[in-house]
């Protein structure tokens, strides 16, 4: 039997339990090597659950992990060993220069100096950076923080790259920048983990995990999540003027009509009974500009997540 | 009981901290009842502008000028009526949701009729009423953010100033206080909500763009995106950029 593509991260039948609450319920996924992975869900889904387990930081109550080849079997350190951890609100110690910062976290995972100095030459060049390495910190602009953040928390070279939504807060340029090195990064082998709430950032995975109170509900690429779950288009009604909220709760109340949602200054409009809508449609075409568009990756996340409950 | 209508006009804000040029020369207007939209990535200069209009920085230049239905009005009449929701916001992990608005109603020294009133509508509205035995600290991201704006909104205020309530909050809990400030929003409130995710420019009335301290573009949301004939507030700021401002 051959081995190929070799996943970067095995999970079967993952539970995580705290007490009596089950925080990850019987998951099991595989990631393989060079991919960008999405892991979405709502706050307390059990995303971080999960990513502690994976990161060495909590062993699983049942079932099996497989981290680049390592399990829990060989020890918590040899799982930490292939990781990278960087998350956009704490990687780097702003009082500490870029230099120190590198030194303490070399420290941290005992890469000896000769190697610390090669890497840190190899991944300024790859961030681009050519400010002074004794420049503070909490003196670099946001968008070069970030990709900072992102070099220290691969100094040791690991297989696996987990981050947590890098780049909420930066510029649309410095985001647009930090994702092609994350794609150059695959591209070169390393696998990807990206947990976030910024739909703009999960548009960007290859796959996409969606869990929802412990479980994982969906796992696809970004356009086939849409696809599947929105067979047809979304009806978009763009308000010619002041719209009367009456109209809104009487069209969320139409049988006809599955959901209607505010989208900004516009409204997401979704049919149960699409025969409905061509009656419907000249109805309301005095108050509304209106077209169909494809689904958003946040259409698709608020339908698969609240679905249920509604 | 309060008929209270306020508006903030600011006029060429410069300040800096430490080194960093924080604002440099915004001049701009809060309208009376409108929600604003104060966006731009981390740095751009959102919190100093929200802590100046507040009084607890003092500009190095330029004035903040509040008014009360058009008229020009001292800020010290009407400190009370203005809430205000930090980043860091100071709750009590320990402390219950009910505990919270118990302390919070001390602390303003509401009337226990008025509060009881309030509480019951904010309790509603924020569709916590079933958690007010949860403690803070076993809150969601998104229930913890609602709990603050409870907190802010309990004294009615004519005005809110709010900084990035909704960062790292999913998408379900953002559109839901999203919908809260709507409903504020029509009861005649000053809003000034300061976000770095561009995408909710569009949920403001009127949006002030904002990059290293000084604004790149205001207006309503869409009047903003036909002047610059861009799709999107992300074009807007990789236009910016291309063209070298930023």
């Amino acid at each position: 039997m051959t081995n190929i593509p070799v996943n970067a991260v095995d999970v079967s039948n993952l539970t995580v339990k705290f007490g009596d609450f089950i925080a990850v319920k019987n998951i099991s996924f595989s990631v393989e090597k060079g991919e960008i992975f999405g892991f979405l869900g709502a706050n307390g889904a059990g995303k971080t659950t999960t990513i502690r387990v994976l990161c060495g930081l909590l062993l699983p109550t049942s079932g099996k992990v497989k981290v680049s080849d390592v399990t829990y079997d060989q020890g918590i350190e040899a799982i930490k060993a292939k990781v990278g951890y960087m998350s956009q609100k704490f990687t780097l110690y702003n009082d500490l220069s870029i230099q120190e910062n590198f030194a303490f976290t070399a420290s941290l995972r005992k890469i000896p100096s000769d190697t610390l100095k090669r890497r840190t030459k190899e991944l300024l060049d790859f961030i681009g950076f050519s400010k002074p390495m004794n420049t503070l910190v909490r003196d670099l602009p946001g968008g070069i923080k970030q990709q900072v953040s992102l070099a220290a928390s691969i100094l040791h070279d690991p297989e696996i790259i987990f981050l947590d939504e890098p780049t909420a807060g930066v510029t649309p340029v410095a985001r647009a920048r930090f994702w092609a090195l994350i794609k150059q990064l695959a591209k070169d082998g390393k696998t990807i983990f990206v947990t976030t709430h910024y739909m703009d950032e999960a548009e960007q995975c290859g796959r996409i995990a969606l869990m929802r109170t412990g479980e994982i509900i969906a796992l696809d690429g970004p356009e086939n999540l849409k696809k599947t779950t929105f067979p047809d288009p979304i009806i978009e009604l763009n308000p010619k003027g002041t719209i009367p909220s009456e109209l809104i709760e009487q069209l969320r109340n139409n049988k006809a009509v599955d959901s209607i949602d505010s989208y900004g200054m516009k409204y997401h409009l979704i049919m149960k009974d699409s025969q409905e809508w061509n009656r419907l449609s000249i109805e309301i075409a005095p108050f509304f500009v209106i077209r169909q568009i494809p689904p958003s990756l946040e259409d698709v996340f608020i339908r698969l997540v609240e679905g249920v409950t509604r | 009981m309060q008929q209270m209508s306020i508006g903030i006009k600011i006029n060429n804000i410069k300040k800096k901290l430490g080194l960093n040029q924080a604002l440099d020369g915004v001049s701009t207007h809060f309208e009376e009842g409108l929600l604003h939209g104060l966006i731009g990535p981390e740095g751009a200069g959102k919190t100093t502008l929200l802590r100046t209009l507040l009084n607890l920085l003092t500009p190095d230049e330029g004035t903040v000028q509040f008014t009360n239905h058009g008229a020009d009005i001292d800020y010290n009449s009407i400190r009370s009526s203005i809430a205000y929701m930090p980043q860091q916001q100071s709750l009590y992990a320990d402390l219950s949701i009910s505990e919270h608005l118990d302390f919070f109603r001390d602390l303003y020294q509401i009337p226990k009729d008025v509060y009881l009133k309030r509480r019951e509508e904010l309790l509603h509205i924020t569709r916590l009423d079933k958690f007010i035995d949860r403690p803070a600290g076993k809150l969601s991201g998104g229930m913890y953010k609602k709990l603050g704006l409870m907190c802010a909104l309990l004294q009615s205020p004519a005005a809110i100033l709010l900084d990035e309530p909704t960062n790292g909050v999913d998408p379900i809990s953002r559109r839901e206080f999203w919908d809260l400030l709507h409903r504020l929003s029509k009861e005649n409130i000053l809003i000034i909500f300061a976000t770095a995710y561009m995408d909710e420019a569009e949920r403001c009335d009127r949006v002030h763009i904002l990059s290293t301290g000084s604004l790149i573009a205001e207006g309503t949301p869409r009047g903003v995106l036909e002047r610059e004939n861009v799709e999107s507030y992300d074009a807007l700021f990789i236009k910016r950029a291309a063209e070298g401002v930023l």
